[in-house]
């Protein structure tokens, strides 16, 4: 039964490529907009927070609808994008993991800005009458205090990553070997007559992964509290 | 020298300070709620004054009417508060390079020597901020703003934390730090008794006011 196909493969290494490039470019905003959130006060905060949460609250369909009038070929920026940078989003792989990424972002920020509101402050300010200006601060005490929340955050946004499904699909269709991942797959396995089996193997990965990631976000948040208590 | 003219309005309580300082150890004193947080604040430039000056050694390093604020980082004022404030990811050893190395010191390896010696702290170097007692914790603090090569020193009741017999720890060190490591310095309490061993000079704050300021026997 654990015969996993070259197909069911693909799809697997399909949707580790597209999370992981989903996570590892949304991390870098991730930290700068929780930073923003969680330490400046500034008019329409509370919109843009507003904002960043609305994939987590939209249909799946809407997302991925707006990402293909936003980001298609005919799209303003993808337009943009294709004509002056040779990037395309539709239909590729890299259109699959844009949609992973603005649909596990609010995840993906949650952490790192509870973990950067948690920071005493005052150790902020220890490190400016040291001679740290602002960046410096932020590079030494902010962030290294911040990484577990940081590490955390990346785990569930790429957990959210692999799992996506509606704007995907919406977004990129669902084309074997470029963007047909586990989740597309299983869709595509359950409306085949003895796709069942292998339906079922793609299951156990995805709950292995899942799994896998739930565990290891909570061990980075147990790393962060000991951190704060400096042991 | 250091020339402080101030005003700040921190909702109902107002403050209006002015002195001039030159005494090696100038003794900020005045019970809890006088302002005197908000004082060393202002001259660390961690709180900006409504109205006033503030003059170090001849530079200003606030002038509201010129307009003048240098940031904190800028100043080379260094700042030992009453919780020691150990940066808790680092080690002993790197919280004291801390300062040299965000101001791009040198290593100068015989002042290093003389801090850690002077203040004891050469066994502590691979501990973290956790696992020291309250007193080493305070005499890491204080060798790791002395390593930043202040021009001043700001002490916040450095042993306002501390019990009776951690405080007969730390005092001997003080003494030692006013007569050995050349650093200006302003010691804030509300204990006489600290200040007449340690200060060379007395400001006295009251509700937000300097109402004397002399020598030691204004204390008493």
């Amino acid at each position: 039964m654990f015969d996993i196909s070259p197909a069911e493969w693909t799809a697997i290494l399909l949707s580790l490529r597209v999370a992981i490039i989903a996570t590892l470019v949304a991390t870098p905003f991730g930290i700068a907009l929780a930073w923003l959130l969680a330490r400046r006060d500034f008019w329409g905060k509370s919109m843009l927070d507003a904002v960043v949460h609305l994939p987590l609250v939209l249909p799946p369909v809407v997302t991925g609808y707006l990402l293909l009038l936003t980001f298609g070929r005919r799209g303003l920026v993808g337009g943009f994008l294709a004509d002056h940078l040779g990037i395309v989003f539709s239909f590729r792989w890299t259109g699959a993991a844009l949609a992973c990424g603005v649909m596990s972002f609010p995840l993906l920020v949650r952490p790192m800005r509870l973990s950067i509101e948690a920071i005493d402050r005052r150790l902020e300010q220890a490190a400016e009458t040291l001679g740290a200006a602002p960046w410096k601060v932020f590079f030494t005490v902010t962030l290294p205090l911040a990484l577990p929340g940081v590490l955390a955050g990346m785990v569930l946004g790429f957990a959210k990553a692999i799992g996506e499904f509606g704007a995907t699909i919406t977004f990129v269709s669902n084309i074997p070997g470029e963007t047909q991942t586990i989740s597309s797959a299983i869709y595509s396995l359950i409306q085949t007559p003895d796709g069942d089996a292998a339906a079922g193997r793609l299951v156990i990965v995805s709950i292995v992964l899942a799994l896998g990631a739930l565990i290891a976000a909570e061990w980075f948040a147990r790393r962060a509290t000991a951190r704060l208590h400096g042991n | 020298m250091l020339r402080v003219d101030v005003e700040k309005q921190l909702g109902e309580f107002s403050l209006a300070a002015s002195f001039t300082g030159e005494g090696r150890v100038i003794g900020l004193f005045g019970a809890s709620g006088a302002g005197k947080t908000s004082l060393v604040n202002m001259i660390a430039g961690l709180l900006r004054p409504d109205r006033g000056t503030i003059v170090l050694d001849g530079e200003t390093v606030d002038d509201t009417a010129a307009g003048i604020h240098i940031p904190t980082w800028r100043r080379r004022i260094g700042y030992v508060f009453q919780d020691a404030r150990l940066f808790p990811h680092l080690n002993v050893a790197q919280n004291l390079d801390y300062g040299r190395q965000m101001n791009r010191l040198a290593p100068d390896p015989a002042q290093h020597k003389r801090v850690i010696d002077l203040l004891d702290i050469g066994t502590l170097l691979g501990r973290r901020p956790g696992k020291l007692s309250g007193g080493e914790r305070q005499r890491v603090a204080l060798g790791r703003a002395l390593l930043a090569k202040p021009r001043l020193l700001l002490l916040d009741e450095p042993l306002g934390a501390l019990d009776e017999g951690r405080k007969l720890e730390i005092l001997p060190y003080l003494v030692r730090l006013r007569d050995e490591a050349n650093v200006p310095m302003v010691y804030v309490s509300h204990d006489a008794a600290e200040l007449r061993q340690l200060a060379t000079q007395i400001v006295m704050l009251k509700q937000g006011r300097v109402t004397s300021f002399g020598g030691v026997k204004v204390l008493a």
